[in-house]
């Protein structure tokens, strides 16, 4: 019966926490973007009750809450009745309508102009782009609702041919017609540079920056209340409980954190880091543990090309060593499978006493299979001519990764590993 | 209505008669009806005066409508007039001024034409044929008859506006006693002014077609599908030379010259009786028609009888012994006029019994005063010009001939002038109605409206002996007509949506039409006759829904409309931001004074002198290039709305709004016509159109707005443009705008850039006290801003680009942010420096220190150590593993724990998405090259900062 509780309250708290970390739900309030928010529903209150047309552009890094912010503003835009009934939205993405056919297309459909039938736009692009010219030229500052276009990634709607779609949408923006609001959204912070010259004098240069620079007690707080369960939480005791948990006192949490805030400052890193906590939290362990954090944190922080090179075979990863020893003697130079063939005979001669040799083709396959997990690729992909054993190649990994693979490799015979050791020391010897 | 251009049937016009009059002053003879014939055949169509016909025009599906108020020819007798009184066909209104229709044009509607732009003499050789139009009263409904032969006039136009129009004023005008200039009788004793003298030369000639030319004798019953293809060119020169006389003063003069000496008196003959050959020729015609229709039913008899109107002489004679004795009291006192009409009825029973009999009903009419009356009406045998004065009201010149003309013949013409009172129209119109040719044709069609149907029962009763015929006719009409048609619509709707699939079909489509159109000519079977009711309905048809053919219906452009209104601005400051929004008109445009005049006086001379012209706009964005030539064409239709100069169309292209530059063909014709083309069908129109003359053509002026995207391999969308002002009858001006001073020189080939000319104009950036003196009208008195203020943005945007737009958007801004700072209490409540110290931060400043700021320790470790490889190999460039080896470094001696390549990798790739790294694509992994999109300095500086 109590565990029933317990696991019914475990699952109320995954939802919760879970909805939370993936986005989608809005946060009440938003943190350190105050006057974006401000500025950001000013204006598109004035575009949806006084049908003034703008154009505004939210530029920010990755993960810094762009999308929400616009979302958390439409969220207050719409509460207000006169806002609600009148505003019409249209949301496209640049990564979705990759050309100005199929943006059209949807905007159309979004809009429910009259050429749409169920689901589907009829005409041909220039009828479509003529049609929506003429139904927003039709529109007038008073009469018409206002509509909202979202562009997210807009940076992508700028290598549209001759960015005809944001001509037109700024152009109807600063003109007599159906009042408009263009929103872009965007992370590079160059995204003017992008516009035309025509286009470019057409967009009114708003541009909200979210560029938020919390310091580390402003980014543990972020991490408590991220965590922390709202107070309608259905059993208090268990509310307190979770809320009060010392979790962000810990000083290896801390350094933790303080190593992901050094990495990042962003929302979605952090989400991505709890997530793996809270997914450790189970009915036998109601709490989230800081051995929890540390594990996420491992996890996050791996290095995915090192855990490749733990499921090579021995023969492949020999290959690696010696390809990474030729990078050494070359200074980077690019090789083929023959230098990485006598390097490795090279070995097996002089120093091996596990390993033995292998057959040309036998080698040429692990070569292979070693291209197709992109460990090494060609250098230039035209020189398919060439014969694969001549085939120059580059290694793509650091020296840093090969040797940390090795240390964690199961049952890596000393020999190979001492290899390994061996032309680094060998070069930082001959560094020093 | 199509003709077929194709099947040119050779035409020959002649005089029906010897001249009526004769005008010592401009050296004309007049006459009253002119024979169409087709070469080598017997038969004709006759056109009278007052009747309506159409007139062949540069489109082919919809030649123009008129009716005829005058055919006279010059002293020689080689060139034929004819003054007509326009009418416009909806297709002809621009389509910005539909709107004031505020319903949906019928497209079977046409509106009488008041205005004053159009010559109203053609070449008698471009009439094609004549058609039924009928007058509808304001408010009624349009039959839903599916005859599409008819059309409809509700309203007149005057370029400007919509007015009701005086059913008297559209109806065929019969004069109840025909003026002694227009004589009654019809006959087609030709004055054969010889063929070869005219026309023909001109043009390829028809061949004759014994089609054709039965056709021509019924074609008075079915004037709206007889088709004739007249001498186009030699017609339309003719008319556009009359038109450019209008314009030009010099070619007025010499126009005037030209006549004079052209005419010179001739004997005017007054009254003449049907001549025997002429009568007996029209017999054979009838009888070789009812040998040929055996199987045709007894309605087609009766129309050919009708419609050729010495036939019906044997009819009118019979009856208009009885009709005198009735109508003469009523008519009498009712009409002055009718002594005259007595007169001529008796010189000319033929002509003159039908308004005698029509007398009566006129008196009654008047008494009913329904003016409905007009639907009953047709097209019937033209008399007088009875509408003269307000016909003419567009050349006085011509006005004067025809009044000159007058004041020979006596009482008669001034009453119809005098007298625009409905009384005289439906007169009229009752006269047409009984005079024999009509009513036969006539009321069956229109009977379906109830008044329609009173009278044309009340003139059974009368006529008794046409009785059974008119009944059988009009059953039989009905039949005839009305059956087949709702096949047609059927088909054709399915034949819309066939074409919808295949545009390009259209031209089949066409073609089949003008197939189609050519059977009419034969009336011995049925089915051709049918073909002919189907050909023009179609057309029509095709006309609604020219647009969007894949769209399952037509769909109206628009956003929906709000269900609350728009607030308005509360305060100073709002009301300021209204006024500063580019979008905002501005009651004039200042700074660009000197560029408003060139323009202007450029446009206008061409307007004035009908001729074409190119003019090449350049200036950076935001210089008030769109905006002033916006004005200049406000100032323009102004002008041309009082009559200061004529007319003109002003359409508007802009290359970013179209998806290809070949659609800009497309775009022209569809503001131009209404009609929806294919990009090449479209080029092919507007070239016929700008090449080809026309009677009624107002100075088209074409804005093309950022023309260097027009640009193709070919240069051939500009090369039209550019070529077609030059054509002589084009009267067409581009004003052509892009950003490039040196555009011509640099992307057009020479055959393009020769065309474009040299008019060209720079608009230059604006200086800080144009952006000053912009900002301060368009606040006009609204007092927001400090000097200070409006001072340092004009300065600023001047200094950076001079570019309007930024300055208002700046100023807007400025508003805003002194908006939400004005709740402390200190604020004075104005814009001041600091709020626009705030704005020009906002924009002009780099957000790349800031972000560098803001970044993560990892994310500014990186950076640095970009500077660092970049420092030790002396490139701009590094792969990532390079500079990874320097930030592992970095991180020991910052003390932080050296992060994974992988780690190292997303960091890169933050930077990179924000473009402070470029980057090369990430598959690369580490071997990637970057590199800074930030000056070294500035990312130093940024970093020091912290």
């Amino acid at each position: 019966m109590i565990i029933c509780i317990i696991g019914f309250i475990d699952v109320q708290v995954q939802d919760i926490l879970r909805e939370r970390f993936c986005r989608q739900q809005l946060p009440d309030r938003l943190e350190g973007v105050e006057a974006q928010h401000k500025h950001l529903l000013e204006l598109l209150k004035r575009t949806a009750v006084h049908g003034e047309s703008n154009s505004v552009l939210i530029v920010g890094p990755r993960g810094a809450g762009k999308t929400m912010l616009l979302k958390c503003v439409l969220r207050d835009l719409l509460e207000e009745k006169e806002a609600q009934k009148n505003l019409l939205q249209v949301h496209l993405n640049g990564l979705l309508q990759t050309d100005d056919r199929i943006a059209l297309k949807e905007i159309t459909r979004q809009l429910h102009l009259e050429n749409v039938v169920g689901d589907k736009v009829f005409g041909s692009f220039a009828e479509n782009l003529a049609f929506l010219l003429e139904a927003l030229k039709k529109g007038d500052r008073s009469s018409s609702r206002p509509v909202l276009f979202v562009l997210d990634e807009f940076d992508l709607f700028a290598h549209h041919k001759n960015q005809t779609l944001l001509y037109n949408l700024f152009d109807v923006s600063q003109s007599a017609q159906a009042p408009v609001a263009v929103v872009g959204i965007t992370c590079r912070l160059d995204v003017l540079e992008l516009l035309e010259k025509r286009v470019k004098s057409r967009f009114s240069h708003r541009q909200i920056h979210l560029l938020s620079n919390p310091t580390f007690p402003q980014y543990l707080e972020r991490v408590r209340t991220q965590l922390s369960l709202p107070d309608r939480f259905p059993d208090q005791e268990f509310c307190q409980d979770w809320n009060d948990g010392t979790l962000c006192e810990d000083k290896s949490v801390q350094d933790v954190l303080q190593k992901h805030f050094n990495s990042s400052k962003d929302f979605r890193s952090l989400h991505m880091l709890l997530m793996l906590c809270l997914s450790r939290v189970s009915v036998s362990r109601p709490a989230i543990r800081p051995a929890d954090l540390l594990e996420a944190s491992r996890l996050c922080f791996t290095d995915s090309k090192a855990n490749m090179l733990h499921g090579l075979s021995i023969l492949e990863l020999c290959l690696i060593i010696a390809m990474k020893h030729l990078n050494d003697v070359y200074e980077g130079e690019p090789f083929n499978l023959q230098m990485v063939h006598n390097e490795f005979k090279k070995f097996l001669q002089r120093k091996s006493n596990s390993m033995y040799n292998f057959e040309q083709p036998v080698i040429m396959k692990a070569f292979e299979h070693l291209q197709q997990l992109e460990l090494i690729r060609p250098v230039d992909s035209t020189a398919a001519k060439t014969q694969r054993e001549y085939q120059l190649m580059r290694l793509m990994l650091d020296h840093s990764q090969i040797m940390e693979a090795l240390q964690k490799y199961p049952q890596c015979p000393t020999d190979v590993k001492q290899w390994a050791m061996s032309s680094t020391e060998l070069k930082e010897t001959f560094w020093m | 209505m199509k003709y077929s251009s194709r099947l040119r049937v050779r035409r020959v016009y002649r005089w029906c008669e010897e001249p009526l009059s004769f005008n010592r002053k401009l050296k004309t003879h007049e006459y009253r009806s002119l024979a169409i014939s087709v070469e080598g055949l017997p038969r004709t169509t006759v056109i009278k005066t007052g009747q309506h016909i159409l007139i062949e025009g540069d489109d082919e599906d919809n030649p123009y409508v008129a009716k005829v108020v005058k055919l006279f020819s010059d002293e020689s007798g080689t060139q034929k007039k004819a003054v007509v009184q326009w009418f416009a066909r909806v297709s002809e209104v621009p389509l910005s001024k539909l709107k004031l229709l505020g319903r949906e044009p019928h497209p079977q509607e046409i509106f009488y034409y008041e205005g004053r732009s159009c010559d109203d003499e053609v070449n008698a050789e471009s009439i094609l044929r004549p058609v039924q139009v009928k007058h509808l009263d304001g408010a009624a409904p349009f039959p839903d008859s599916v005859d599409k032969d008819t059309l409809y006039v509700k309203l007149s136009w005057d370029s400007k506006t919509f007015r009701a129009v005086d059913s008297a004023l559209v109806e065929q005008d019969r004069p109840p006693c025909p003026k002694p200039s227009l004589p009654p009788s019809p006959p087609c004793s030709p004055l054969a002014a010889a063929p070869g003298s005219r026309g023909p030369s001109r043009r390829a000639l028809p061949t004759p077609d014994l089609a054709v030319l039965r056709r021509a004798l019924s074609g008075e019953v079915r004037r709206g599908r007889a088709t004739m293809s007249a001498g186009k060119a030699g017609a339309a020169e003719a008319e556009s030379l009359h038109s450019a006389t209008k314009l030009s003063a010099s070619k007025c003069l010499s126009a005037k010259r030209r006549d004079a000496s052209a005419r010179t008196p001739g004997v005017r003959k007054k009254l003449e009786l049907s001549g025997p050959d002429n009568k007996s020729m029209i017999c054979d015609d009838v009888l070789s028609q009812l040998l040929d229709d055996e199987l045709e039913s007894e309605v087609t008899f009766a129309q050919r009888m009708s419609s050729s109107p010495p036939q019906a002489t044997p009819l009118t004679h019979s009856l208009t012994p009885l009709r005198k004795a009735h109508r003469a009291p009523a008519a009498e006192g009712a009409f002055p006029l009718k002594p005259a009409a007595i007169v001529l009825s008796k010189s000319s029973l033929s002509e003159m019994s039908p308004p005698s009999a029509a007398r009566d009903d006129s008196s009654r009419e008047l008494l009913d005063k329904s003016p409905q009356r007009g639907d009953v009406t047709e097209a019937g045998l033209p008399n007088g010009s009875v509408k003269t004065p307000r016909r003419r009201n567009g050349t006085p010149r011509r006005n004067y001939l025809t009044s000159g003309q007058k004041a020979t013949t006596p009482s008669r013409k001034k009453e119809p002038k005098t007298l625009k009172e409905p009384a005289l129209g439906v007169l009229a119109e009752v006269d047409n109605e009984n005079s024999p040719m009509l009513p036969v044709a006539t009321t069956p069609r229109s009977s379906k409206r109830k008044s329609a149907q009173l009278v044309s029962s009340r003139i059974r009763k009368q006529l008794n002996l046409l009785e059974n015929q008119q009944d059988l006719n009009s059953d039989g009409e009905d039949e005839d007509e009305f059956v087949p048609s709702k096949k047609e619509l059927q088909s054709s709707s399915e034949d819309d949506e066939d074409e919808a699939a295949l545009e390009s079909d259209e031209e089949v489509v066409l073609k089949k039409g003008r197939h189609a159109a050519s059977g009419p000519r034969t009336p011995r079977s049925k089915q051709k006759t049918r073909s002919s009711t189907r050909t023009p309905r179609k057309t029509p048809n095709k006309k609604i829904t020219p647009g969007t053919p894949r769209t399952p219906h037509r769909a109206t452009p628009s956003i929906p409309s709000r269900s609350l209104p728009a607030r308005q601005p509360a305060n100073v400051l709002e009301e300021a931001r209204t006024r500063l929004h580019v979008s905002s008109v501005p009651e004039s445009l200042p700074c660009r004074e000197q560029e408003f005049q060139d323009i202007y006086s450029f446009v206008e001379s061409k307007i004035v002198d009908g001729t074409g012209g190119c003019m090449y706009i350049s200036g950076v964005p935001g210089t008030g290039k769109t905006a002033t030539v916006h004005e200049v064409m406000r100032c323009l239709q102004h002008a041309a709305d009082v009559d200061e100069i004529p007319p003109f169309h002003f359409i508007e292209i802009n290359g970013m709004k179209m998806t290809d530059p070949h659609q800009a063909y497309v775009q022209i014709l569809q503001k131009l016509t209404g009609q929806k083309a294919t990009a090449d069908h479209a080029a092919a129109l507007l070239e016929k159109r700008f090449s080809n003359p026309a009677p009624r053509k107002e100075t088209t002026v074409l804005l093309v707005d950022e023309l260097d995207l027009l640009w193709t391999r070919k240069q051939n969308v500009m090369y039209n443009l550019f070529d077609w002002p030059t054509r002589r009858h084009a009267r067409l001006v581009v004003l052509t705008i892009a950003n490039t001073m040196d555009l011509p020189e640099r992307i057009m080939i020479n055959r393009v850039a020769s065309r474009l000319g040299l008019t060209r104009m720079s608009f230059q950036p604006y200086s800080f006290k144009q952006l000053q003196q912009i900002i301060m009208s368009r606040l006009n008195k609204v007092k927001a801003f400090e000097e200070d203020a409006l001072q340092l943005v004009s300065r600023k945007v001047a200094a950076l680009s001079g570019d309007a737009r930024r300055c208002l958007d700046i100023c807007r801004r400025a508003t805003e942010i002194c908006e939400h700072s004005a709740a402390k209490p200190s604020a004075t409540g104005l814009v001041g420096m600091s709020h626009v110290m705030e704005v020009l931060n906002e924009m002009f400043s780099s957000s790349y220190i800031t972000a560098i700021k803001c970044a993560s320790v990892q994310e500014q470790l990186f950076l640095r150590a970009v500077i660092a490889e970049f420092r030790r190999l002396g490139l701009e460039e590094a792969t990532f593993q390079q500079v990874f080896v320097q930030h592992q470094a970095l991180c020991r001696v910052e003390g932080l724990q050296p992060i994974s390549v992988s780690e190292g990798l997303a960091v890169c790739q933050r930077l990179g998405a924000c473009r402070l790294l470029l980057l090369e694509p990430s598959r690369l992994g580490v071997l990637q090259r970057v590199r800074l999109n930030v000056s070294q300095d500035d990312v130093l500086f940024a970093l020091k900062a912290d």
